[in-house]
């Protein structure tokens, strides 16, 4: 059972039902309890770094996810905020983050010739693999959709994954041993998100 | 990759979806929830919708559909239909929308896209504009909500809207709506030679060749459909349906 993390962080319901849809038994919750039985786990997260941070630590998951996947090893993935904050911390706000990756996220800023990109990075974007992960297996030209102001720095190369381009290469997807995280929606990238989430659902 | 957006446009009249005729007979062609399941299907990379009884009737948003839309969604999409305040657009998007869609309410408060813009980003806000010649054949901007064209230039008020931080245009002839004649290309010129922002060419797509005509010769960013992706067949069967992704590839490259 993969139990999606419910800290009030955006809506989980496309992440739920995609998973219904590709036949993976999961569930959204916030129950410590469910946390611990489940066999992999899911962190979204929509909206603002030291919020999503605040909203973990009142509910008491900081503690426990360290528990579930650093002593236990459960496997994790972060999307788009719940990626970030698997880092150290973020431009956007003053709380540390969980930690697991040594990574913090930027602000995406441009170089004059290039102002014209907008922030937030909006839309479809081709995803590049640049190390072999099971997240990615079998997918085939891999695109999907992102919403975000700031981007994953990694001080160690070997946790990055994927890059897309958006005014320069960023991180798209990250890993290091049981801990996966992605930038961009899966949940909203259809045929790709679908592959993605069953890799992560049968792969990882 | 497709890299022109191919976008149904579906609009919602209460619980159930329809398609109109120059704005006008709704036809009911389905539950929303379930074109968006057959959508999920087929590789469909954006969806609009729009609630056209909304901004008429002032009636308050049905925000159980939009929740609906948005968990059954695997794909981003714009929603449009009686937005005229920041409370009711950021509701839309907790509830977990990409883009809301703003249309009779820029005209009455044009300065409501730059607050909108501001708040959530101009890729988020839409600036639909729906239009229709006047008996002197001109391009009028038509209100849907007083259900007649008003005095304003369609080039003028679309230069407005980008310059008030609208992240793209939704352009609709009237005329064309649900006609399948293709698109007027006139006017998608007129107005995408006028503004540097994407405008989604909308307004009577019949088949694949009218898409490529509005994107190579009228130079839209974007094209949307409503009647072709919800018929099928010259006697316009209810059928949901999206053409096969490689050829369009083929035809916009």
């Amino acid at each position: 059972m993969i139990v999606i993390i419910d800290y009030g962080m955006g809506n989980v319901g496309s992440i739920q039902n995609m998973l219904a849809w590709i036949g993976v038994d999961a569930c959204v919750s916030a129950d410590p309890e469910v946390l611990s039985r489940a066999d992999k786990l899911i962190l979204p997260g929509v909206g603002a770094f030291d919020n999503g941070m605040r909203r973990l630590k009142e509910a008491g998951f900081v503690t426990l996810l360290n528990e579930l996947v650093i002593d236990q090893q459960k496997p994790l993935l972060g999307i788009c905020l719940g990626m970030q904050l698997l880092g150290t911390g973020s431009e956007e706000g003053l709380l540390p983050g969980l930690g697991w990756l040594d990574a913090a996220s930027h602000r995406f800023r441009f170089e004059t010739s290039l102002l014209t990109l907008k922030v937030p990075h909006m839309g479809w974007n081709s995803v590049e693999a640049v190390a072999q992960s099971p997240l990615f297996a079998a997918i085939d030209a891999p695109r999907f959709y992102f919403v975000h102001s700031y981007h994953l720095v990694c001080g160690c190369k070997a946790d990055v994954l994927a890059q897309a381009s958006y005014g320069f290469p960023f991180v798209a997807a990250v890993q290091r041993e049981n801990i996966f995280g992605v930038q961009f929606h899966p949940e909203k990238s259809h045929k790709f998100g679908m592959s993605l989430l069953r890799n992560f659902a049968e792969r990882c | 990759m497709l890299q022109t957006r191919v976008i149904p446009c579906l609009l919602l009249q209460n619980q159930g979806l329809v398609k109109t005729v120059r704005f006008k007979n709704p036809t009911y062609v389905g539950d929303p929830i379930n074109a968006v399941k057959i959508f999920n299907d087929k590789e469909v990379d954006e969806l609009i919708f729009l609630d056209i009884t909304a901004s008429r009737t002032g009636q308050l948003l049905n925000l159980d559909v939009i929740r609906a839309i948005a968990s059954q969604c695997f794909m981003p999409f714009c929603y449009g239909g009686g937005v005229r305040d920041i409370e009711t657009a950021r509701q839309i998007f907790s509830l977990g929308a990409e883009k809301v869609a703003i249309n009779s309410f820029a005209l009455q408060q044009p300065q409501f896209i730059r607050e909108a813009a501001d708040l959530f980003g101009s890729q988020s806000i839409v600036a639909a504009i729906d239009v229709k010649k006047n008996l002197f054949g001109s391009y009028r901007v038509y209100d849907s909500s007083r259900g007649a064209t008003i005095d304003l230039d369609p080039v003028r008020h679309a230069i407005a809207m980008e310059q008030q931080g609208a992240g793209e245009i939704l352009l609709t002839s009237v005329d064309r709506d649900g006609t399948q004649q293709g698109y007027d290309l006139e006017l998608i010129r007129r107005v995408t030679s006028a503004v540097g922002i994407p405008v989604i060419a909308s307004g009577g797509a019949g088949n694949l060749q009218h898409f490529v005509a509005a994107v190579k010769e009228a130079k839209a960013s974007a094209v949307a459909a409503g009647s072709l992706f919800v018929f099928y067949g010259k006697h316009r069967a209810v059928l949901i349906n999206y053409p096969d992704v490689a050829e369009m590839e083929r035809l916009l490259a």
